[in-house]
């Protein structure tokens, strides 16, 4: 068995920080991080290899700095990594992405179970995860709670839909994307720590994995962004303070205004 | 394509360096910008230059491969739960019809089900000129591989200009794979859509990078343009009266779908609770301190018959679960009242209830954002506060 675990490296947005004068993003100084979502699926491969063996693969596409979440993934328990970087696959949407996933992962070669995180922390769409099943032409069980079982070829899985759970099975191979409730992330140990050091992330460019030029980076891409910019934050209520009381009885009054008590 | 910075223009001011989202532009040691591997060619700071030093570098239009003036139509997945239409697909339908103002094509329902008749007329009723029905027994059920195979079949067939589904799990899930399947472009989670009155094009508006930022996102030759949009982020359609529609109907056994995945068991998630659904929502988070505080704000809750949310950092400590969970990456709400209580309201709180049509924030911290978006805010002790208002609420109902 050999379990792929997608992962990629987003700007640390919950540390955003915004200059009161400028009202200008600073930048400086934040880190950029793994996706929070993406240590559930690193922990659930390492949790796959120890329930039912098999080696373990994590796969990121991004700029050269991308390297640091392979490493801390090597540095949490995953066996191998690589790095998908050319300058060839700048400005992917989520199409020209999940394909160059797909490439690197047939690249890999006799996997059968490639993991995602639900989404990514920066651009929120959760469409790689379903678009790379379909390069792959493998079934995706998307919202993945729990592993059950691996057993005759067939991955059995609990995954958690908007009002209720659904116990599936899917032959093998397979793609998964996980949700938070799946497991407890686990702390990268010290051995860990020592080898990710240690180990060279291999790079694999546009040639080594071959493919159709034009469903690369932007060529690949169907969708544009043709403009960007900071959303204007909500009129400012009024904010009131005093005692306990007055502000009890200040909501009460509102609510009272607006039907509810 | 490619962005630079024309050296000559530069005049080493950083904003670029501020502006940019993913921290792809540095200073080099003669104090001139330059743009790092990291760029995504976003363009920010092509905008945000104030001397127009940075520019773009062989930027061509794309020239689409098929004959784009055959797509016509505005189609909406018609999301259905047990049998019955979800709000969600009245909301795809009010903005259907809002893009049909200016384009003028016929905005059409797509629904998989057992029983759809009453459901498309449902639809009529509100505005929709046609449905593309496909009924089985086992449709009400969602099953990917089934779904994106019907999805893809009809848009092959029929062309449509336009696909919407909603950003709900079932949306998110399979309208991503029919898009790959089609080669064409998915915009996800949209907040607002519009059509450009020149190119005709949907202009697809999302927030992005933790609800930071902005971006409005094109599809300019691959054809259906796809786009999902986030639940209670656009107005329903009303119902306008008893109107005649067309339905087109499929028949099942014609698309060969087979599904890989099967389907073993289904159990509801205990206690449900459609925070979407609700129209008052009590939301705790880090400031209750403990899980067992939480009996505090299901009281309150209770007596103005509202639902109970909480934050992101409340469902990480493990006080509730994740169901419960507002913001980003938890469900978005739009109710009329929506309270918190203990939250300082992260981008990413924020992102998941600034549009709610009335909030009240109770927080210790003047400081603290949620002010920002607060009609009221209440700088006090929830634990102060809320008990007083617990108390005048049940002396009101005596």
């Amino acid at each position: 068995m050999k379990y792929i675990v997608c992962i990629k490296q987003v700007p640390d947005t919950m540390d955003v920080k915004v200059d009161p004068e400028t009202k200008r993003i600073v930048r400086e100084g934040v880190p950029s991080i793994m996706n929070p979502y993406d240590y559930y699926a690193v922990e659930e491969t390492l949790r796959l290899k120890e329930r039912f063996g098999g080696t373990t693969v994590a796969i990121s596409m991004g700029p050269p700095q991308a390297e640091a979440v392979l490493k801390e993934a090597i540095s949490l328990g995953i066996d191998e990594a690589y790095l998908l970087s050319d300058r060839a696959f700048a400005g992917s949407d989520t199409l020209a992405t999940s394909y160059t996933l797909s490439q690197a992962i047939k690249k890999i070669g006799d996997f059968s179970i490639i993991l995602c995180g639900r989404e990514a922390m920066d651009g929120s769409t959760g469409q790689v995860g379903p678009e790379l099943a379909e390069h792959l032409e493998i079934p995706i069980i998307t919202y993945v709670s729990k592993i059950v079982n691996i057993a005759d070829n067939q991955l059995e899985c609990v995954r958690l839909l908007e009002d209720h759970y659904e116990s599936l099975k899917s032959p093998l191979p397979v793609v998964i994307t996980v949700v938070k409730e799946i497991n407890e992330p686990r702390l990268p140990s010290l051995k860990g720590m020592l080898k990710a050091k240690k180990t060279a992330i291999p790079v694999l460019t546009k040639n080594d994995i071959g493919g159709n030029d034009t469903q690369y980076g932007q060529d690949g891409s169907p969708t544009k962004v043709v403009e960007i910019w900071r959303p204007e934050i909500k009129k400012e209520g009024k904010v009131i303070s005093g005692e306990p009381d007055e502000l009890a009885e200040a909501i009460y009054q509102e609510l009272k205004k607006l039907g509810a008590a | 394509m490619e962005i630079k910075v024309n050296k000559e223009k530069c005049t080493g001011c950083k904003i670029c360096v501020d502006v940019c989202p993913v921290g792809a532009i540095e200073i080099d040691s003669d104090g001139k910008a330059f743009i790092t591997e990291k760029c995504t060619l976003c363009r920010l700071c092509v905008k945000e230059c104030p001397v127009g030093a940075i520019e773009i570098i062989g930027e061509e239009k794309k020239k689409a491969d098929i004959d784009l003036s055959q797509y016509k139509g505005i189609w909406f997945f018609a999301e259905q739960k047990n049998g019955k239409l979800s709000h969600v697909a009245y909301e795809l339908l009010g903005i259907s019809l809002k893009l049909a103002e200016t384009l003028k094509e016929e905005v059409c329902g797509v629904i998989f089900t057992s029983n759809g008749k009453e459901m498309a007329q449902e639809l009529f009723n509100r505005g929709a000129d046609k449905a593309y029905l496909v009924e089985e027994g086992n449709l009400d059920e969602f099953r990917q591989d089934i779904y994106v195979c019907l999805m893809t079949e009809l848009i092959k067939k029929y062309k449509p200009n336009i696909v919407l589904a909603s950003a709900t799990m079932i949306g998110r899930s399979f309208i991503p794979q029919t898009a790959a399947r089609i080669k064409t472009g998915l915009t996800a989670d949209c907040t607002d859509l519009a059509i450009d009155p020149e190119t005709k094009l949907l202009q697809q508006i999302r927030p992005t990078y933790g609800g930071n930022l902005m971006a409005k996102i094109i599809c300019e030759s691959h054809r259906p343009q796809m786009a999902t949009i986030r639940p209670k982020a656009v107005e329903e359609a009303k119902v306008i009266g008893n109107r005649e529609g067309t339905i087109i109907k499929e028949d099942f056994a014609s698309f060969n779908a087979v599904c890989r995945v099967d389907l073993i068991s289904k159990e509801a998630v205990e206690q449900t609770i459609d925070l979407q659904e609700a129209e008052i929502i009590i939301s705790g988070g880090r400031g209750l301190g403990d899980g067992k505080n939480f009996e505090m704000i299901r009281k309150f809750a209770s007596l103005i018959g509202g639902a109970v949310g909480a934050s992101r950092a409340a469902v990480d400590s493990g006080w509730i679960p994740y169901p419960h969970q507002v913001g980003q990456t938890g469900k978005t709400v739009k109710p009329k009242i929506y309270i918190a209580c203990g939250i300082s309201g992260a981008i990413q709180h924020l992102a998941g209830m600034s549009t709610s049509d009335y909030i009240i924030a109770i927080n210790k911290d003047p400081d603290a954002p949620i002010f920002k978006v607060a009609n009221l805010g209440i700088v006090g002790d929830i634990f102060e506060v809320i008990p007083k208002l617990i108390q005048k609420l049940e002396s009101s109902k005596q």
